[in-house]
């Protein structure tokens, strides 16, 4: 444990009394005094604040942006040419085999990209980048900087007593905004389900701004705990967990961000590793796909969990990825991978817990409703 | 009242053992979402798993800490699992187990040597 990453919030994690715990390098706060469950419902009724600190900001450059974005899209199958300047997209490195490498978001800042990869990945990705785009681009990773989200319901109006301006930001816009006198990178995203705010703050200024907002009556501090079962319940991948090396973005069910021109009859169609398989996933369809599942009892069907298409007998059909308790929903949540004949919302099938075969329907995702500002 | 190192509190009633867990472990645990609770009527052997508990974090099993018959669940901790967290030391309790060997009682530690167990 000795050598655990710090984030530049890990005091006051500390002074709040957080529960810390080794996750991808780093030393993070999986749950304040308030607890998973209260930290969760809080983010969804009022506002909870996350240090996501630990995950990569990366600078792609290339003299332009778009020159930045061509090369990038040598990497992902996203339409990274066509997003407008100051706006923000979802996207995921592939491999060779189809593959998800990474997942990850991407913005235009205007003359470059910006990137923010997962921490777990983060080293892999930036080597990846560098050996592929350079020297023509520069892949500068940002170290200096913090990165938060603010989300729920009421984090606009928690944010905007630092600047109104972000009110007026739409779901996915991409903007330079000072809050509280410091220039911050500023995205109306987040990765809970809920309206919010991604921030990435310069170090030194990150915990008097944290500060600031968790004096607010509307604003909590939330762990990784709730984070994951927030995540869950909006139906959203944990590379890793969800996605990985070995699943396609079409088995994902991830088919929605690769945009057209980059499919197989578009203007810039492929030109990404593994757009072969993906091509053929997308012409001829996939044996499994991601679902969400919704448990009939009480019992929690966690990542590992096998699945049967009866009660009895028969190979399993596929497997947990995630899953444990959705605060929000009242009852237990999951997702994971069927057979495509099992894949219908509404089918029944069942989970193997301690032995026993319990029944999971099919359900759709999110499991709880995304409540994103449009 | 006895503590087991497993962190349940088994208090004596009349010629049955109540049995629960204690504060410090439902703390460590966190939010409980999941409790299965044995059947009235089974015979059980010491250390055999009889219930589960699930938190929002990971599932612990729940050990019967003597041989004897279960003779009464607490079955609203089904529906109201949080139960476990607001009142572990009385009202969540699980099940009333009908000793077998009584003497078994006698190798747990009591209120103080738990305290100093649990640092």
């Amino acid at each position: 444990m000795g050598d655990l990453k710090r984030t530049p919030l890990y005091d006051l994690h500390v002074e709040l009394g957080a529960k810390m715990v080794g996750f991808a390098g780093y030393d993070m706060p999986v749950q304040y005094p308030l607890g998973v469950m209260k930290e969760h419902l809080h983010c969804r009724g009022a506002a909870g604040l996350f240090d996501v600190s630990h995950m990569g900001q990366v600078a792609l450059r290339a003299g332009s942006y778009e020159a930045a974005a061509k090369a990038f899209e040598t990497l992902v199958p996203q339409d990274v040419m066509g997003l407008g300047a100051g706006r923000q997209r979802y996207g995921f490195f592939t491999n060779d085999a189809g593959g998800i490498e990474d997942d990850l978001m991407f913005a235009n800042r205007g003359d470059h990209l910006f990137v923010v990869v997962n921490a777990a990945c983060k080293e892999a990705d930036i080597a990846r980048m560098t050996a592929a785009l350079s020297p023509d681009v520069t892949v500068e990773e940002i170290t200096g900087r913090a990165l938060v989200a603010l989300q729920g319901p009421a984090a606009e109006t928690a944010l905007a007593r630092l600047n109104p301006a972000v009110v007026d930001m739409a779901f996915m816009d991409f903007t330079e905004v000072e809050l509280d006198g410091v220039a911050c990178w500023v995205s109306r995203s987040g990765y809970t389900g809920e309206d919010g705010y991604e921030i990435s703050i310069p170090e030194a200024d990150a915990e008097g701004i944290c500060r600031k907002l968790l004096a607010m009556e509307e604003v909590e501090g939330i762990g990784l705990g709730a984070r994951d079962s927030l995540r869950l319940e909006g139906g959203l991948c944990l590379y890793g967990n969800d996605i990985d090396a070995s699943t396609s973005p079409i088995e994902a069910a991830l088919t929605w961000a690769i945009q057209k021109v980059r499919r197989a009859d578009g203007d810039r169609a492929g030109g990404f590793p593994g757009a072969d398989r993906i091509f053929g996933d997308l012409a001829e369809g996939v044996a499994r796909k991601r679902v969400g599942l919704a448990p009939t009892g009480r019992a929690p069907m966690r990542a590992g969990t096998q699945l049967f298409a009866a009660a009895e007998g028969g190979e399993p059909i596929g497997e947990v990825t995630s899953g444990g308790f959705g605060p929000t929903y009242e009852g237990p949540v999951a997702m994971g991978y069927v057979g495509t004949a099992q894949a219908a919302v509404g089918t029944e099938i069942f989970g193997e817990v301690r032995g026993k075969r319990l029944p999971v329907t099919v359900a759709k995702m999110p499991l709880v409703p995304a409540n994103f500002k449009r | 009242m006895k503590y087991t190192e497993e962190h349940e509190w088994l208090r004596v009633e009349g010629d049955v053992v109540v049995v629960g867990i204690t504060e410090h472990a439902s703390e460590q645990l966190g939010d409980v979402v999941f409790v299965e609770l044995p059947e009235a009527g089974t015979e059980v052997t010491k250390d055999e798993e009889v219930c589960v508990i699930e938190s929002v974090k990971a599932a612990s099993d729940i050990l019967a800490p003597i041989d004897g018959e279960i003779v009464e669940v607490n079955e609203p901790l089904v529906d109201e699992p949080g139960k476990v967290n607001d009142d572990p030391m009385e009202g969540a309790w699980f099940f009333k187990i009908k000793p077998s060997d009584p003497s078994q009682m006698d190798d747990y530690m009591d209120e103080n040597a738990y305290k100093e167990f649990i640092g």
